[in-house]
């Protein structure tokens, strides 16, 4: 939703990161305000994931210019779990697999760290137990979630929905969704959207990662963004997505290229 | 070719300064048990203390040792129960206690029932003697293998577990060997013989008092007999300070089924030679964790020998190793001609968490029969930085999420012990010493 009174949450400009030499985002501009949705769309390789793990602030990625303010302070002061705490989350592409370490073990790890950052009360086992419970029903996941190891032996579709309730559980201001829908079956793909949209409020915002229209038919949202060859191409609002799916990507381009040639 | 090895006096001479009380040891009822003790001390007139030159040492300096020739206790510590009740394991109601290698009847309690007999060996009658006979020190052979043979020279104290055929105990069995005394030397011995379809569960528990050098040399021999089923949980968790050298040697009969879990904690040097041979159509899992740091050393020597066609073994073996510590891993799985079929899988895998922490692993296939399915495998790695990333982007610090990726690492092989109590045990011992490795 876009509202007057919403807030800059996150803005960039002109993001410049390499990985391993190469150049992946090549000057991006990106502004998010609290209470909106934002669908970044594109071809594969064009930086959609790199950009989302740059925001996380994954190691791999070396930021060579530009800027990015999180409710205005600037993101790259702040370390990978510092960026959790202050209220940035990613779920995962391919979630990690934690052989050993109990599920109901490492989400109450994360949101008592959570708690103990907002100054709020941590939980006991028993307390996080039932707290766990309500937000597993309301995202429709299995209680034998809690009982099996992080991620181990998960299809797809059930590491999705643990990204998700992690999202639930941490509550972040900005939540950034990188391929979430990649691997869905349609009924884990209308759950996990009912999930995010349950979650979305005034006060935070989301940003999808996705190839496909057809998670935006679920998660409607207020901007699409085509990226291409490291930057931000073209935005438009949900009309856009559903034009990229009958025509693809490459019409975008060639009116890029038509209006360089006019200029 | 032979090898002339020049004499080694120094070892010799620790070698007979151990020996110095053995002569004192009552002799046993038992003329085979004097017998035993007697074959071993010829043997030790003629072992010496292996050195970095023994291919099946070469990792492993035992010049730390050697300086220091500890003797058995004179007098034995007086323990309560309530002394060591942090050691107790809920789920065993039958427990031996061993102080400092001495038998302590009052923390036992023992299991005489239907032909089950738990309990050390003086109590054995002529019936149970005449079953223990054939398998005490026949197993863990001591001819070359001067441990084996020092433990058997000091043959005493023995705990005997005998499960007549197709008799079930549900409740593990918890051997509890305790060291209290410093500059001391201990010398365990267990005998297990399940017979044909029967099944067990024992635990061999190695723990400390206080943390004080000290020599431990246990040995324990596991025999299954036809379709017996043994679960055998061992903890190391001697002091820092102690040597711990041991031998165990387990025979399965036919489909029988082995399945074995050893946990290294303690000890400034510590060795565990497994061998494990397997008849026809007989299965084994043996796993294995070193958790060590700081200058501990600890060596884990296997052997899983497939004599007979249609066996099975599985083995996965893990080192975390910290500090300035060094982790061994040697296993080896031989296929015998004629052990078609046989289907083995092993793979040794280490977590190296400073610059300084050292693993020597060598997994080692002897393969001589050619329808075999035979996989190996070993790893040695750091942490791995997509799963510290993931936990950091749940807002966990660096070190909680290294520490907790260490435990994970190790809960793997704890997570296999059948006992839950000795598991939550392990699991918070090993959440500890995670929490605290560099």
């Amino acid at each position: 939703m876009i509202d007057k009174a919403s807030k800059t949450l996150l803005e960039v400009r002109e993001l410049r990161a390499t990985v391993n030499g190469v150049e992946i985002l090549k000057g991006l501009d990106f502004t998010v305000k609290s209470g909106e949705v934002h669908a970044i769309m594109g071809p594969n390789g064009s930086g959609k994931s790199t950009f989302a793990k740059v925001l996380a602030g994954h190691t791999a990625y070396e930021v060579t210019a530009g800027s990015v303010r999180f409710e205005g302070k600037n993101l790259f002061e702040l370390a990978p779990e510092e960026r959790a705490r202050a209220g940035v989350f990613l779920a995962f592409q391919y979630p990690i697999e934690i052989p050993g370490v109990a599920n109901s073990q490492f989400l109450r790890l994360t949101y008592n760290t959570m708690q103990a950052q907002r100054g709020q009360e941590e939980l006991d086992p028993l307390e996080f137990d039932d707290f766990v419970r309500e937000k597993m029903k309301l995202l429709d996941i299995s209680p034998d979630f809690l009982g099996r190891n992080v991620n181990e032996g998960f299809s797809g579709g059930e590491k999705k929905r643990n990204e998700i309730l992690q999202m639930a559980l941490l509550d972040p201001r900005l939540a950034i969704l990188d391929e979430t829908d990649s691997g869905l079956d349609i009924d884990a793909l209308r759950i996990v959207s009912q999930g995010v949209n349950q979650l979305a409020n005034r006060e935070n915002a989301i940003v999808l990662v996705t190839h496909y229209q057809r998670l935006l038919n679920y998660i409607v949202p207020d901007f699409v963004h085509v990226m291409e060859a490291g930057r931000i191409v073209k935005t438009g609002d949900k009309s856009l997505a559903l034009e990229l799916e009958t025509r693809g990507y490459d019409w975008v381009a060639a009116e890029r290229q038509a209006a360089a040639v006019v200029a | 070719m032979s090898t002339v090895r020049p004499i080694q006096r120094p070892a010799k001479g620790y070698l007979e300064t151990m020996l110095a009380g053995q002569s004192q040891l009552r002799a046993i009822p038992l003329a085979w048990i004097n017998a035993l003790r007697a074959q071993a001390l010829g043997r030790l007139d003629v072992l010496t203390v292996p050195t970095l030159r023994d291919e099946e040492w070469r990792f492993t300096d035992l010049s730390p040792l050697i300086k220091l020739s500890f003797q058995p206790v004179r007098s034995a510590t007086d323990l309560r129960a309530a002394d060591i009740e942090q050691f107790d394991l809920e789920e065993a109601r039958t427990r031996l206690v061993f102080v400092d290698g001495v038998y302590a009847p009052h923390l036992s309690s023992t299991l005489t029932d239907g032909g089950v007999m738990v309990a050390n060996l003086s109590a054995a009658d002529t019936a149970q003697a005449a079953t223990i006979e054939p398998h005490l020190g026949r197993h863990a052979a001591f001819g070359d293998n001067v441990f084996a043979a020092l433990n058997t020279a000091f043959l005493q104290d023995v705990a005997v577990i005998l499960v007549p055929r197709n008799v079930t105990l549900v409740a593990p069995l918890h051997l509890l060997f305790i060291a209290t005394q410093s500059e001391t030397a201990s010398y365990p011995r267990c005998l297990l013989v399940a017979e044909f379809g029967s099944s067990v569960t024992l635990i061999e528990d190695y723990v400390a008092l206080q943390d004080e050098a000290y020599f431990i040399n246990p040995v324990t021999e596991i025999a299954l007999a036809d379709r017996a089923q043994v679960k055998h949980i061992r903890v190391q968790r001697d002091s820092v300070k102690a040597f711990h050298l041991a031998d165990c040697a387990v025979s399965l009969g036919r489909s029988s089924n082995y399945q074995s879990v050893s946990v290294a904690l303690g000890a400034q040097i510590s060795r565990y030679n497994l061998s494990v041979l397997l008849a026809e159509g007989a299965e084994c899992v043996v796993d294995g964790l070193a958790l060590i740091a700081g200058g501990q050393l600890a060596d884990t020597h296997t052997s899983i020998d497939h004599a007979q066609p249609n066996g099975a073994s599985r083995q996965l073996h893990k080192c975390i190793v910290g500090g300035s510590a060094h982790a061994v891993f040697n296993g080896k799985v031989i296929v015998r001609p004629g052990a078609q079929r046989t289907d083995s899988n092993q793979s040794s895998r280490n977590l190296l968490l400073t610059g300084k922490a050292h693993v020597d692993t060598k997994p080692q296939l002897e393969i001589f029969a050619d329808d075999v399915k035979c996989a190996h495998g070993a790893t040695i790695g750091q942490l791995d930085s997509e799963e510290v990333f993931y936990l950091k982007s749940r807002g966990l610090s660096d070190s909680v999420a290294r520490n907790l990726l260490t435990y994970a690492f190790g809960a793997e092989i704890i997570e296999r012990i059948p006992v839950a109590s000795l598991k939550h045990r392990l699991e918070l011992k090993m959440l500890e010493q995670t929490g605290s490795l560099p």
